[in-house]
């Protein structure tokens, strides 16, 4: 098929933030994420976990606890002593509330979602009704002093439990009284340690389970005080727990990387008495495993290494499939990077600042494999740090390299870069419309010429760029029947006319950008979509689904291609919808028009749909097989895909020109090398 | 474990279904789809019913005064019913006709005893005289005249099966307290008579046959509440006089004192089988139960009382059961699962394991079995002797040494027995499979086969040899003489499969079989013998090239190999890895692997390679150093395929032919050459590995710069995806 020259670009610096806390929603099909640079993400199970909404961070706004309440709304209280709601359609805090206590370190709400409980640094526990547009502050439980570290509901809302240092408290949710106060250090009376509770859950049997700095599970009967039973798993200490719905399972995450199920088992085969017995344990972090969540078919848990992990309970798995496999996230499910095609440029996105960066050259060819010597090496051009408290939502390089973008909650940004020999200079555009904040995908047209916002409720802003710097607003895009939710992502034709833009309620509208009109509306499929580009030939745009389908849809047309028709008949190969990541981009080869490129955090697909598809008895990653066998042999082993798997985790992958593609890694090993030293464990000998 | 489960009521029955003698169903048959069954009961009427549903389908029935005199069938092929009432009038009708008086008629000119339908064969009518048809042949002229085969013997029972394309019908039949078998093959026209092993003091009570590898099993209840077991062989040339059917017990009805009385029985698999019957305890008062006995470890497995009593009648379809019950068809799912040691403790893996070879241990045949054992051996000797009870293992082993030689007797009398008829006796005896001591058996019945053609040299039954020593587990001192006789007969391919299959082969008879091979020539290409060691590494196509690639080799410059010989070994590899021909032809190729495989002993090989003639010793030594080659272009060192040599014996036998002709080689010009490069190719394999050894070090610092390489933060490369 071909030989690329392939720029394997690896200093994209990034550091996802750690794992702060995780939130299942009740009954629902969510994962509510936050971390520790106060982003909060939510996953979506039935969109095979795919990240659906991602709410960037805040320097001043750290997350401690979040909680779904009042059906699917989500709350989260930090270190700020505020209660904020985050607004799941428009991707931003909602509003919040001080919650007049200092510092919230733990909030629970209660089981029917009306209450939510919060646990201050001086030692009070509040009550706060949930209302429509809001809470409401109810009332004061009885204060003493300490820290209240965890929080946890009885499942009849009748009595909560509070862990803070060295002991756990239950109180009446009616009177308001501590009911009982329990000493956890008791039993270990030769140092004078204190003994912190990191996290405490309440059963409905009326057994409260704490994990503990010493590295204790303990089970307590609270209305008579005591140990129940005491299980040791780790010399540090226990920070997370959680379980699961029914009540026979729970998971702890500990400070040296490791998880452990406890399960309620039967002490004989069918003998009535049961006991909490520890049963599998798991090393999936490095790092503390700071939040767990037991959903009811999965143990899942982040960890400060920055990934979330969920593994599922093959015990109730009916059958193998995308749900049965263990998944490691610990990279977004969209793109960080933007690449000027034509100048060669990359635009990396950080948390609150954004590099672009000149890419190498070489002036010599090679066979498969070869490293090349560069003849030119890779520039870091510019580095642009936002102002203000704020994290970036997005931003982009124009295909010429001349204009750069980004927007955070607040503000939009747009700047002009000029190229002068070895000098680059930077000129912000003083005066951009005023558009409704926060802008959640950028986009520039194919020839610099225009610039698209996504923006809330459905909408998309065209702006138009006027030389020598500056814009002006020139349409609003609508879906014609509205839409509550953002649109997060957008492709636009190469002859600049038509735009693709997918909302949160993964409705595909296309724009005529010639006319300014609603062109058509892409058949719902009940899958988010996860990339999408527009062919610069054929007009046809290709989407990406989570759950690893693909479709081709003819704009002019406006109905599926024949191709696409014939994937959905033959179906997709079994390896290739068992992925576990999302393709993140699409872009395509001019040169090449049955070419589609594609690509996830593990492998890069040359997709050529003149070839025919391979049915599952093929392999699908043949590519090495290939390359062993003759010419002559080649032509009969031949199917459409053609992965490669040699970069790894791959963040961005583009086609620069017709054979020169750059792949933007991030090893995890990078980093590694930057997070805090693991605590140190002894391996071999005393 | 076989497990009986929930049971439910299919139907209420009539007046006259119930139970008691002479009450019950006329029959139960398998309806037209699966889950459907047929009913026929003793007076007008048939219905049709969905099992799982509880459900009746159909019914239908005869004018009054009419009776159903044999149970209503189903046509597989056309989903016609069949029936026949007032014995001699055949009514044919399908799902859609109402009233049995508007059907086809057809009145026969015999009474009908029964007819069976097979699933892919056809319906048979079996007349009360003996005479069977098929319906299609019955219906082309209905008044046709049907012989009376079995004259004033009664028909107690029969049954049908397919073998291969052809119907076959069994059935029994009574005289004077004689029991009487008949296999009737109806393509082929054949009738066979048996006579059934007397029983002093009991006679059968019901039967059932099951029919695998050509031989039919017919399992006898008898009134001894016993169960026994026949075999038929249905490859039976021979019309001669009737033959008597030997039996031997499968099973004993009777648990810890009680004894079931049973009544009727069915087969559920190779192991397990279904009684009913009355359960009677010394002194209480019988039961009547339904149980499932295993066979193999002769207990009870599973019981259920049936306290409303019963007809006596079981059926068994789709793995339920159907009995009468009171004034109720009961319907009764049960479990059968294969019964295992790794299946009582959960280890049983879901392929099924081949069987073991059963050779027969005497140390551990224990008490129970040497009953069994004993009265097949009874069996065997034709003679049954009183019953004997056995207090001691060696007055047991002292009473079965004789029934041995009793088997050896037989084979005495058919000494002088033609030899088709010889064959067939043999065949017949071998029939009798899962005899403790089978394979002694089967070690006489070879001797006499080899004795056979020792005194008639013309005699050669090479296929009948053949299926023996592939389809059973043999030994050479089994038979001894059985590779002595395939030597001088030159049946290779018997020979390479005795290689293959003995494990203690003489060294003497592995050099004469290596002889044998090294010598055959022409009229192996004909042969046909077992290749799949050797097509996986020789290229067939150069095997018709094989006296030119003696040529090239022999045409090697001589002087130019006494160059410097570093050179030389360059060329010399480069030469055996692109043109080393296979210097035997693949027929030969196999069965010298068969030869490397056998096992042996150095000190016994020996002395006898020592008398391969020169030019045999070195063409071999061309081919152990050809295999040589082969494997050591592999980085694996192995060879592909089934039973290809490993590098360890080919070096093994390398050596052990040079010690034993290295005298002659040396003075062998044609050996000389090849030992020399031999000698080269060997020190060229030490040297590498040598140096190999030598860079190892450098070669896992290559593999760390390789991965320090990837540790850049930009590089450009290049990628071909194809």
């Amino acid at each position: 098929m071909g030989e690329f020259e392939v720029h394997r670009v690896r200093f994209f610096g990034l550091v996802p933030a750690g794992v702060r806390c995780l939130a299942c929603q009740p009954r629902g099909g969510r994962l509510a994420l936050a971390r520790t640079d106060g982003a909060v993400e939510v996953y979506n199970f039935a969109a095979n976990y795919f990240q659906e909404k991602v709410i960037p961070g805040h320097e001043t706004r750290s997350v401690e606890a979040l909680c779904w309440a009042a059906g699917d709304r989500l709350f989260g209280a930090g270190l700020s002593g505020e209660i904020t709601e985050y607004d799941l359609a428009l991707l931003c805090v909602a509003r919040s509330v001080d919650g007049c206590g200092g510092p919230i370190w733990s909030m629970a709400a209660n089981s029917s979602g009306t209450q939510l409980a919060i646990g201050c640094e001086d030692g009070s526990v509040k009550l706060f009704q949930v209302v429509p547009g809001g809470i409401q502050f109810e009332r004061n439980l009885d204060r003493r002093k300490g820290r209240i570290l965890c929080l946890s509901w009885h499942p009849s809302d009748t009595h909560i439990a509070a862990g803070s240092i060295d002991f756990l408290r239950v109180f009446d949710v009616c009177s308001g009284q501590t009911v009982q106060r329990i000493m956890v250090n008791y039993h270990v009376l030769k140092v004078r340690r204190e003994c912190i509770v990191w996290s405490i859950a309440f059963l409905s049997s009326g057994t409260v389970i704490t994990s503990d700095s010493f590295g204790r599970v303990q089970f307590w009967d609270w209305q008579r005080g005591t140990l129940m039973e005491s299980h040791t798993v780790s010399t540090s200490a226990v920070l997370s727990l959680a379980v699961s719905e029914k009540e026979d399972s729970i998971i702890v995450g500990t400070s040296t990387g490791a998880t452990y199920q406890f399960q309620l088992l039967p002490v004989k085969m069918g003998s009535l008495e049961k006991r909490w017995v520890r049963t599998k344990p798991f090393q999936h972090h490095t790092h503390d495993v700071r939040a767990v969540a037991h959903s009811s078919t999965a143990l899942i848990s982040g960890g400060l290494d920055a990934q979330l992990v969920i593994r599922p309970l093959m015990e109730k798995m009916q059958k193998k499939g995308y749900d049965a496999a263990l998944r490691k996230f610990t990279f977004p499910h969209r793109r960080l990077v933007s690449c000027a095609r034509k100048a060669r440029l990359l635009l990396f996105q950080f948390s609150q600042h954004l590099e672009l960066w000149r890419l190498g050259s070489t002036d010599e060819t090679g066979k498969d494999g070869e490293v090349l010597p560069l003849c030119r090496m890779p520039e870091h051009l510019v580095q642009l740090k936002s102002k203000g408290p704020e994290h970036i939502y997005c931003s982009c390089v124009s295909p010429c390299g001349s204009w750069v973008a980004y927007s955070t909650a607040s503000r939009f940004h747009l700047y002009r870069v000029q190229y002068e020999g070895d000098g680059v200079s930077i000129k912000k555009v003083p005066k951009v419309p005023k558009l409704l904040l926060p802008a959640y995908q950028l986009q520039f047209s194919s020839d610099s010429g225009s610039l698209f916002v996504a923006s809330a409720r459905g909408s998309v802003h065209v702006l138009q760029l006027l030389e020598p710097g500056g814009c002006k607003h020139l349409h609003t895009f609508r879906p014609p029947s509205g839409s509550p939710e953002a649109v997060y992502l957008l492709a636009s034709s190469a002859d600049g006319h038509w735009l693709a833009a997918v909302g949160g309620d993964w409705a595909i509208h296309i724009y005529d950008l010639k006319c300014f009109k609603h062109h058509c509306t892409v058949p719902t499929y009940s899958c988010a979509v996860t990339a999408l580009a527009i062919h610069p030939i054929t007009n046809n745009l290709v989407i990406a689904y989570s759950d690893q389908q693909l479709f081709e849809f003819s704009i002019p047309e406006k109905q599926y291609t024949a191709w696409s028709r014939m994937v959905q008949n033959c179906g997709l190969h079994r390896v290739w919808l068992e992925r576990d990541s999302p393709i993140t981009h699409i872009t395509f080869n001019p040169k090449n028009p049955s070419h589609i490129l594609l690509h996830d955090i593990y492998m890069f697909c040359v997709l050529d749909k003149s070839l025919p598809l391979p049915d599952n008895s093929a392999l699908l990653m043949n590519q090495s097989t290939l390359k062993q066998l003759p010419e002559t042999a080649r032509q009969r082993q031949l199917h459409a895909f053609k992965i490669c798997k040699k970069f790894q985790p791959l963040l961005f992958a583009d086609l620069l020109d017709e054979n020169c593609l750059v792949m933007v890694e991030r090893p995890i090993m990078d980093i590694k090398t930057q997070l805090p030293l693991p605590i140190q464990q002894k391996k071999f000998g005393t | 474990m076989a497990a009986l489960c929930e049971s439910f009521t299919l139907c209420g029955l009539g007046p006259s279904g119930g139970v008691g003698l002479g009450g019950g169903l006329l029959a139960l048959e398998p309806g037209p789809d699966p889950d459907h069954v047929l009913l026929t009961d003793r007076g007008r009427t048939a219905t049709l019913f969905k099992v799982s549903d509880q459900k009746p389908l159909g019914c239908w029935s005869v004018k009054h005064g009419q009776i159903i005199t044999c149970p209503v069938v189903c046509n597989f092929e056309t989903h016609e019913y069949i029936a026949v009432h007032d014995d001699k009038v055949l009514r044919i009708w399908n799902n859609k006709d109402i009233n049995l008086d508007k059907v086809f008629k057809a009145t026969l000119s015999a009474d009908v005893y029964r007819v069976h339908s097979l699933p892919n064969g056809g319906p048979v009518v079996l007349f009360k005289g003996g005479g069977v048809r098929t319906l299609d042949v019955l219906l082309e002229a209905p008044q046709q005249e049907i012989e009376n085969i079995i004259s004033d013997e009664v028909i107690k029972w029969s049954e049908a099966f397919m073998e291969g394309q052809q119907p076959v019908l069994i059935f029994t039949t009574e005289k004077d307290g004689d029991f009487f078998v008949y296999v009737q093959k109806l393509k082929m026209n054949s009738l066979h008579k048996y006579k059934l092993e007397q029983q002093e003091l009991s006679k059968p009570l019901s039967f059932t046959a099951y029919i695998k590898n050509q031989i039919i099993t017919l399992l006898c209840l008898y009134s001894n509440d016993s169960v026994y077991k026949v075999l038929i062989p249905l490859q039976q040339n021979t019309e001669e006089e009737e033959q008597i059917l030997s039996k031997s017990l499968l099973l004993n009805l009777s648990v810890s004192g009680s004894v079931l009385k049973g009544t009727s029985f069915v087969v559920l698999d190779k192991d397990h089988v279904a009684v009913l019957g009355s359960l009677a305890a010394s002194g209480e008062e019988s039961k009547e139960c339904l149980t499932i006995w295993n066979t193999k470890f002769q207990t009870l497995q599973t019981s259920k009382e049936l306290p409303l009593g019963t007809s006596g009648q079981l059926w068994c379809y789709e793995e339920k059961f159907f009995f009468t019950h009171g004034k109720v068809l009961t319907v009764i799912m049960y479990k059968c699962e294969t019964s295992s040691l790794a299946a009582a403790v959960g280890k049983l893996k879901d392929s099924q394991t081949p069987d073991v070879s059963s050779f027969v241990n005497w140390n551990t045949l224990g008490d129970e079995e040497l009953v069994v054992s004993f009265q097949s051996q009874q069996s065997v000797a034709l003679k049954s002797e009183s019953k004997m009870t056995l207090r001691s293992k060696r007055n047991t082993v002292a009473k079965v040494q004789p029934d041995t030689l009793s088997v050896g007797q037989l084979l005495l009398n058919l000494k002088d027995a033609s030899t088709t008829a010889f064959e067939d006796e043999l065949r017949q005896l071998m029939s009798k499979a899962q005899m403790p001591d089978f394979q002694a058996t089967i070690g006489c019945v070879i001797t006499a086969l080899i004795n056979r053609c020792k005194t008639n040299p013309k005699y050669y039954p090479r296929n009948f040899l053949l299926q023996i020593v592939q389809t059973r587990d043999l030994s050479y001192s089994l038979c001894p003489d059985l590779m002595a006789v395939a030597l001088e007969k030159k049946d290779v391919h018997l020979l390479q499969i005795c290689l293959q299959r003995f494990p203690d082969i003489p060294e003497e008879i592995t050099y004469a079989c290596l002889k044998v091979f090294l010598i055959s020539e022409a009229y192996l290409q004909r042969i046909d013998v077992n290749l799949e060691s050797v097509i996986c590494y020789i290229d067939i196509e150069f095997n018709n090239k094989e006296v030119k690639t003696e040529i090239v080799e022999n045409g090697f410059n001589a002087e130019l190999e006494q160059d410097i010989w570093d050179t030389k070994i360059t060329k010399e590899t480069h030469l055996t890895s692109d043109g080393e021909f296979c210097p035997v032809g693949p027929q030969k190729a196999a069965l010298l692997n068969a030869v490397l495989h056998s096992a042996y002993s150095e000190t016994f090989l020996l002395p006898h390679l020592k008398n391969l003639p020169a030019q045999q010793a070195v063409l071999f030594l061309r081919y152990l150093y050809y295999l040589y080659v082969k494997c050591s272009e592999k980085i694996n060192t192995t060879l592909p395929g089934i039973r290809s040599p490993t590098i360890n014996q080919i070096m093994d036998w390398m050596c052990l032919l040079l010690d034993a002709q290295f005298t002659v080689m040396v003075m062998l010009p044609d050996a000389k050459e090849l030992l020399s490069n031999l000698h080269k190719f060997v020190r060229a394999q030490v040297r590498f590995y040598s140096e190999l050894n030598k860079i190892e070090g450098s070669l896992r610092e290559l593999q760390r710069l390789n991965h320090q390489k990837d540790s850049q933060t930009y590089s450009i490369e290049v990628l071909e995806l194809i």
